[in-house]
């Protein structure tokens, strides 16, 4: 079993660190990963984006053309990306960001306003969390205590005191 | 019978291949004589450049590296940087190679005030290849390359290395010497002796430049070299110390 | 698995050298390698090494120099563009027969060119990298965990071979991230009396060149060389094989073309076509042998690259032209994709079924 995730949006949305917690969250449970960034020049703004794949087997090319899941969080990745979803596959949308709707029948879009939800939390910057909980929500896959652990290992020790409202934005995520 | 005259220890038997009456033997001299005296030839690690001086690793008794063409202060930066405690670094290099191909390396170890010594011999020529414009040849000076005369218009100005680097923040101890006559080197090796006092005391960027000549390649005499070089270099290129940190620092 | 943590390609070989005992590092910021000199001006001065940005690629290959005549383990590390300003450095440390590695993290040429990944700089490294008759030993990795074990190997084997030692990787090694482990147990065997670290008034002094103006000098010491390559030839391949036992169609592939392969080869199997790989994880010395192993029992080799075609040269070489070798690639930063390497599998294997 292979899952290949696709996250987009813009610099400063954290996409990397929603799929380095995939990565990790693969790794403690003993399965193959990789994390592999968009790069391009440094710039505020920009467009960001990472595929993450989790597998039993070795994984081959870490370049993903048809993920399996999308995490959408502005509206050109959405526009660029939905119609690479392979048939049977997982979208999830910031509503808040994106207007469009997908008209594809084959596969499960999940459109949740995380952006606004997370200024509610007032912290706009946990919008990535918010989709983060309601990914694993959908995947069936939301397991508290297993979070708390892949979170210690995400985020910097520096910023331990971090967790705890992450852990909420995730729950809020899985809520909505 | 009493011995009056040696050669110093840190240099090697090998006949030197400079021409009659280069300035080179004495500077290499001198550098040894220093070594000597300060006792650091077993620490020291020497690096030569490309040019007449290419073959000082054979001439000095303690550790050698041949750089390449003007890289000698990266090189240097490398070794002492692997025990700065332990290692002694110098580099003994001409115009070309440092103020020309390797003006990058010199002037960004002395922006660091990179803990090493630098003997630099201008003597306005690329001796090694025959003769050619360097980048501190005189205007109107005929070379190679240049046989009209160096044409400032054309291809601009000779270079004041001491001047250049006297602006940077970073470097311990500038100063210009010649060895045209004995108070001269007497000087000179007073001067190149501070350079490695300076590193022993962990001050910094030191360099010595040392005003030279180059009969074959000037086409002179090796007497009327010097008297060129005391008529027409020094003007150009005042001798005397243009950066000395601590010395500045002490008279405040 | 507790052992292992997800790292960046990048800062693996950071981390890596600094186990195998690289205490010296020297570089200038170029995409997409830089985090490894990021990681080196974080990691060395807690650990009492030496983290120097230089003025310039230049000039970090000729700190490499210095501290590489002192016997210490040293390294520096670029991008595509940078390795040809180190170019000049590499011919001297090949010529004064000093050990140091020197890694590339490849980006799309030439010129400026791009700084999406590239393998185009393979006939750079493998043919000499700079003037004058040399090797250096080659090393692909095509994971994160080989970016750090063929760090810790190619620091011994420089040491071992008294030559300079590249790591060639690409903008996706150096950018992804992966499990990886860390525990090595280095130690530096190799004696180097030959360094110039002060004679102590004990010994001859050292002199470390590569300069030798007698040609018949100079020729001596270039083949008394060449018969240390041979040593090298004969002892240090390494390669992988995958899929190779009954296979009738063979890629070769190295570092992220190879993943891309792997991925083409699962799906073609499933379709029944018989197709393997041979990965050669060492480009230089290259790995002859088993592809002239496989010249003998495929009915194509496909050489998969980054590149307009380069290490195909080799495969070619290594198989003396008994069976037709054709090339899979895109370039200028451009990775080719599965589909497309089993487009030319199923093509190799006679048309789409």
């Amino acid at each position: 079993m292979t899952t290949q995730i696709l996250l987009s949006g813009f610099g400063g949305q954290g996409i990397l660190f929603t799929g380095k917690f995939l990565a990790y969250k693969g790794l403690l449970a003993d399965k193959n990963v990789s994390w592999l960034p968009s790069y391009g020049p440094e710039m505020r703004g920009g467009t960001a984006s990472c595929s993450v794949i989790i597998s039993d087997e070795e994984v081959g090319s870490p370049i993903i053309s048809q993920p399996d899941v999308l995490i959408a969080m502005n509206l050109p990745s959405f526009e660029k990306f939905e119609p690479t979803v392979k048939a049977g596959g997982i979208i999830i949308a910031d509503s808040s960001l994106i207007e469009a709707k997908s008209t594809r029948t084959d596969i499960d879009v999940y459109y949740i306003p995380a952006t606004a939800l997370a200024s509610e939390m007032g912290k706009q910057s946990l919008a990535n969390m918010i989709i983060l909980g309601k990914l694993l929500k959908v995947m069936n896959d939301f397991n508290e205590d297993e979070i708390k652990i892949v979170l210690g290992k995400v985020i910097p020790p520096k910023k331990a005191d971090m967790l705890d409202i992450n852990l909420k934005a995730m729950q809020l995520g899985s809520e909505n | 019978m009493a011995v009056v005259f040696d050669k110093p220890h840190a240099l090697t038997d090998v006949p030197m291949h400079y021409c009659p009456g280069c300035t080179h033997g004495i500077v290499h001299r001198l550098v040894a004589e220093v070594i000597d005296e300060l006792g650091i030839e077993g620490k020291t690690i020497g690096i030569a450049p490309v040019g007449c001086s290419v073959f000082a690793y054979n001439y000095f008794n303690c550790d050698m590296i041949e750089a390449a063409h003007g890289r000698a202060p990266a090189v240097a930066t490398g070794v002492k940087r692997s025990d700065p405690e332990n290692h002694i670094v110098f580099t003994y290099q001409g115009d070309g190679d440092l103020a020309s191909i390797g003006m990058a390396e010199t002037v960004h170890a002395a922006a660091r005030n990179e803990n090493i010594t630098i003997i630099f011999i201008n003597n306005a020529i690329y001796g090694m290849t025959g003769g050619q414009m360097a980048p501190t040849s005189l205007p109107g000076q005929v070379t190679q390359t240049s046989p009209y005369g160096r044409d400032t218009k054309h291809c601009g100005f000779p270079i004041r290395v001491c001047e250049m680097l006297s602006e940077l923040e970073g470097p311990e101890y500038l100063e210009r010497v010649t060895v045209s006559n004995v108070k001269n080197i007497i000087k000179a090796k007073k001067a190149i002796k501070k350079a490695f006092q300076n590193q022993i005391d962990g001050k910094g960027f030191s360099l010595v430049e040392v005003v030279s000549t180059c009969p074959t390649n000037w086409g002179m005499t090796p007497q009327n070299a010097l008297k060129w070089l005391e008529e027409n270099m020094l003007p150009y290129y005042p001798l005397g110390v243009y950066k000395d940190r601590s010395a500045k620092e002490e008279t405040k | 698995m507790a052992d292992k943590i997800l790292m960046k390609g990048n800062e693996a070989i950071a981390e890596a050298a600094i186990k195998a005992g690289c205490m010296h590092y020297f570089g200038y910021p170029i995409t997409p390698q830089t985090e490894v000199a990021a990681y080196m001006a974080k990691r060395m001065p807690k650990i009492g090494g030496c983290f120097l940005q230089a003025e310039s690629e230049i000039a970090a290959i000729n700190m490499v120099y210095g501290v590489a005549s002192t016997g210490k383990r040293v390294m520096t590390s670029s991008s595509s563009p940078g390795i040809s300003l180190k170019s000049e450095g590499l011919s001297y440390l090949a010529g004064s027969d000093l050990p140091a590695l020197i890694v590339n993290v490849q980006r799309g040429g030439p010129g400026l060119g791009g700084i999406q990944p590239s393998q185009a700089d393979y006939f750079q490294a493998t043919k000499g990298g700079g003037h004058g008759d040399f090797k250096m030993i080659v090393l692909a990795p095509s994971s994160v965990q080989e970016m750090a074990d063929l760090t810790v190997k190619g620091f011994d084997l420089a040491d071992k071979y008294r030559m300079p030692t590249m790591l060639l990787a690409d903008g996706t090694m150096g950018q992804m991230m992966e499990p990886v482990s860390l525990d090595y147990e280095v130690k530096e065997t190799v004696d180097k009396p030959w360094a110039t670290t002060g004679t102590k008034m004990e010994r001859e002094h050292n002199i470390v060149t590569s300069l030798f103006l007698k040609p018949d000098e100079l020729e001596d010491l270039v083949v008394e060389r060449y018969e240390r390559y041979k040593v090298v030839e004969e002892n240090e391949v390494m390669y992988e094989e995958y899929m190779m036992d009954d296979a009738d169609i063979c890629i070769a592939a190295f570092g992220i073309a190879a993943r891309v392969a792997k991925n083409a080869i699962n799906e073609a199997r499933k379709q029944g076509i018989k197709v393997g790989l041979i990965r050669p994880i060492t480009l230089w010395p290259f790995p002859v042998a088993p592809f002239k192993k496989a010249a003998n029992q495929v009915k194509e080799i496909i050489s998969v690259e980054l590149s307009m075609g380069q290490m195909i040269e080799d495969v070619r070489l290594a198989c003396e032209c008994k069976v037709p070798v054709t090339l899979c690639s895109r370039t200028g930063g451009m990775i080719p994709s599965p589909e497309q390497v089993l487009e030319a599998i199923t093509r190799a294997n006679g048309g789409a079924k």
